[in-house]
């Protein structure tokens, strides 16, 4: 051993002793680094949280040009029953001028059914526009009065900070009717 | 702190204890005989009173917690019944909610006296840097407590700031997922926010502990900004400090007891005694007083960062760095840089303008494309606002540590302090708020303009106007321009007034300057 060491002297004043140290000191380092993971794993979302990740919503009681809210993983989805303009309105936009370039079939699955999250996607506040008294912004969907963004009948951003368009959350036409999201 | 001789105690208990853990001897040294220099204005009271704000509200906090409850059905209750119900449990919650304004007025204070008196400066770098760490982790705590009483400020604050985390590319969504737990801010969020906002306070008390340690190696500055020369310039801390601090001490909790009893929800908002409801966006959400200044940086960035100014800016950052930081230019001659600050003001230029035009689609302009987007730009500037002060020190190495010696940089202090403020007001206000608005169109649309103002829908006419994202924008470009140009270019050409020989000195003369 003694023998050993001395062989390595030789290169820079290094031995084994140091490289053993060093490499204990980087697995000691490790392992603490992986003692912490599952410590933050458990902040991420538990199963009860996930199990709720669908719904089922009946629609047959929204009338064309109404609106409903569900509550979908905590967060409102709106749900828009379009008219004839808005659908024409949100299918005549040119999606090189758009911020988040996406066209209006790009984002439903039958025209007249808008389903978007109605989270803005600047910092998260609830847009106006669920109901018609409320302000729809000078694009007739959803207005967010934290920071001013201003979303069209497709859900789309048009004006203000927000960097995205409204989120469509994954959905299907359970029936004619009845929609389930998630 | 135990090393070299220790002198005996008379009292046999207290030197039974000393011998065996010179607690009395460290007591003794740091806060008895502790030489600090003689001529401390008020500002100098501002630490004991941080330092006394942070244990009140420990103290509070931690008998608050013994009667709330962090779950989102019962927590706005448990707090209401606080105030109600629990004996004297108003005058906690009173307490504690004002203290927390109130230990940021004593930190705001405190801060602005090291930066007036030049307190950062060699050799007190790294107290400066862990002031600023007490800082950050002031606002953390402060924010997460906000969110604790489960109003509608409560979670959508909590709402607004931790999707700023959504900002990060590529891994942002997955921190806010980690953060909240679920996707929103519900139930996870609340309990573990609880839990840190019981935690954070004793690591700051901890960071508070090692800031104090670093000032009793170096010794405190003082309003002269120099060093202390030798016994006349100083008097031992106790009783002549001790008793200055208690009296700075009692002022203060006179004006905080002014809030506590007569006005404690002045600084609140009303909107946090309505129930979290996470169907219903308050209209207008604002954080509470002390982060305003910072909310309105982040709100001021409304414009995406493209390719052209990020290449223009990285060429405005090597000239600066070349002919304002360095003080012999090392790669570059003056032509080449003059061209260089030209070259890189156009292209910023030209960047800003086809990013705010979205329609004329100049090549790699395009909004979706630019590598900081308006939201990440304004986190960045959020953060890159408070990551200045660390490196304040660096930025500002004028010789000199007092604005008394400064005539400049005491203005453009004095500046930066009044725009700082306005940030602040900037950041209460709405968005599109509109100061000064000016018609531009032709005389009849403006005509029409005018006739209908207030109506449902006033005539369009083009208008020239100055609203609030403006006017955030104006001082943010300040808050920047005075750390990153204006105080390395007065570290370089500003002249000094005459420095006193001695803080003895000084006092004697100014004595003298009384007496006749």
């Amino acid at each position: 051993m003694s023998a050993d060491v001395k062989t390595e002297n030789k290169h820079d004043g290094e031995t084994r002793r140091d490289f053993m140290q060093i490499l204990a000191a980087a697995f000691g380092g490790l392992g603490g680094i992986a003692a912490l993971l599952p410590l933050i794993n458990s902040l991420n979302p538990a199963k009860d949280t996930l199990a709720l990740a669908t719904v089922e919503v009946d629609v047959s009681d929204v009338p064309v040009g109404q609106s409903k809210t569900v509550m979908w993983r905590g967060k409102p989805v709106f749900i828009r029953h379009r008219t004839e303009e808005e659908i024409k309105s949100a299918a005549d936009v040119d999606v090189h001028s758009l911020t988040d370039k996406q066209s209006d079939d790009q984002r439903v699955q039958k025209p007249e059914w808008l389903v978007v999250v109605g989270v803005c996607t600047h910092l998260g506040c609830i847009p106006q526009g669920q109901k018609p008294s409320e302000n729809h912004g000078d694009y007739g969907g959803w207005f967010c009065s934290c920071h001013g963004s201003q979303y069209d009948t497709s859900g789309r951003i048009r004006k203000g900070p927000a960097p995205k368009n409204l989120h469509v959350p994954p959905y299907e036409f359970v029936s004619d009717t009845t929609i389930k999201i998630g | 702190m135990a090393s070299g001789t220790r002198e005996e105690f008379d009292h046999p208990v207290v030197e039974w204890i000393d011998s065996r853990l010179p607690i009395f001897t460290m007591l003794q040294k740091e806060y008895g005989v502790f030489p600090t220099p003689k001529n401390f204005n008020y500002f100098w009271n501002f630490g004991a009173i941080a330092m006394v704000m942070l244990m009140i509200m420990i103290l509070t906090g931690i008998i608050l917690a013994m009667h709330y409850t962090a779950d989102t059905k019962l927590a706005f209750d448990s707090v209401e019944r606080i105030t109600r119900d629990v004996n004297g449990g108003w005058l906690l919650r009173n307490i504690h909610m004002n203290g927390a304004s109130f230990f940021f007025i004593a930190v705001y204070i405190h801060m602005f006296r090291g930066i007036y008196y030049g307190s950062y400066k060699r050799p007190r770098e790294l107290l400066w840097i862990l002031g600023v760490v007490i800082f950050l982790l002031m606002m953390a705590t402060a924010f997460i407590g906000y969110v604790l009483p489960w109003g509608q400020m409560s979670l959508w604050g909590a709402t607004v700031i931790t999707n700023l985390f959504s900002a990060i590319p590529f891994i942002g969504d997955q921190i806010v997922t980690l953060l909240w737990g679920g996707f929103s801010v519900d139930n996870p969020t609340l309990t573990r926010f609880f839990a840190l906002h019981y935690l954070l306070p004793f690591v700051i008390f901890a960071v508070v502990f090692l800031h104090i340690w670093a000032l009793h190696i170096t010794g405190s500055n003082n309003p002269l900004g120099i060093d202390v020369k030798g016994p006349q310039d100083t008097l031992p801390f106790n009783p002549y400090y001790t008793y200055k601090d208690m009296f700075g001490i009692v002022v203060f909790m006179v004006i905080y007891s002014l809030f506590i009893f007569y006005m404690p929800d002045s600084l609140g908002h009303p909107d946090n005694y309505i129930p979290a409801n996470p169907l219903v966006t308050p209209p207008h959400i604002v954080p509470e007083w002390y982060f305003l200044p910072f909310y309105a940086i982040l709100r001021a960035i409304t414009f995406n960062m493209n390719l052209y100014m990020l290449a223009g800016l990285a060429m405005l950052a090597v000239f600066m760095v070349e002919f304002i930081w360095r003080h012999n230019p090392k790669y570059l001659n003056k032509s080449q840089g003059v061209a260089l600050a030209l070259i890189g003001s156009a292209l910023a230029l030209f960047g800003l303008i086809g990013d705010a035009n979205q329609g004329w689609a100049i090549p790699l302009t395009a909004a979706e494309n630019a590598p900081i987007p308006a939201k990440l730009g304004g986190v960045l500037a959020m953060f890159g606002s408070i990551g200045l002060l660390v490196i304040l020190p660096w930025l500002d190495n004028h010789p000199i540590r007092s604005a008394r010696f400064r005539p400049y940089f005491r203005v453009f202090v004095i500046l930066f302090t009044v725009s700082v403020c306005i940030l602040g007001y900037a950041g209460s206000q709405p968005a599109d708020k509109v100061y000064l608005s000016m018609c531009v169109d032709s005389a009849q649309a403006c005509a029409e303009h005018g006739a209908s103002h207030g109506a449902e829908h006033a005539a369009e006419a083009k208008m020239l106007k100055f609203d609030n994202t403006m006017l955030a924008q104006a001082f943010t470009g300040f808050y920047f321009l005075f750390f990153l140009i204006i105080l390395p270019l007065l570290s370089r050409f500003e002249k000094g007034k005459e420095l006193p020989v001695s803080i003895h000195q000084a006092v004697l003369d100014k004595q003298k300057k009384a007496g006749a």
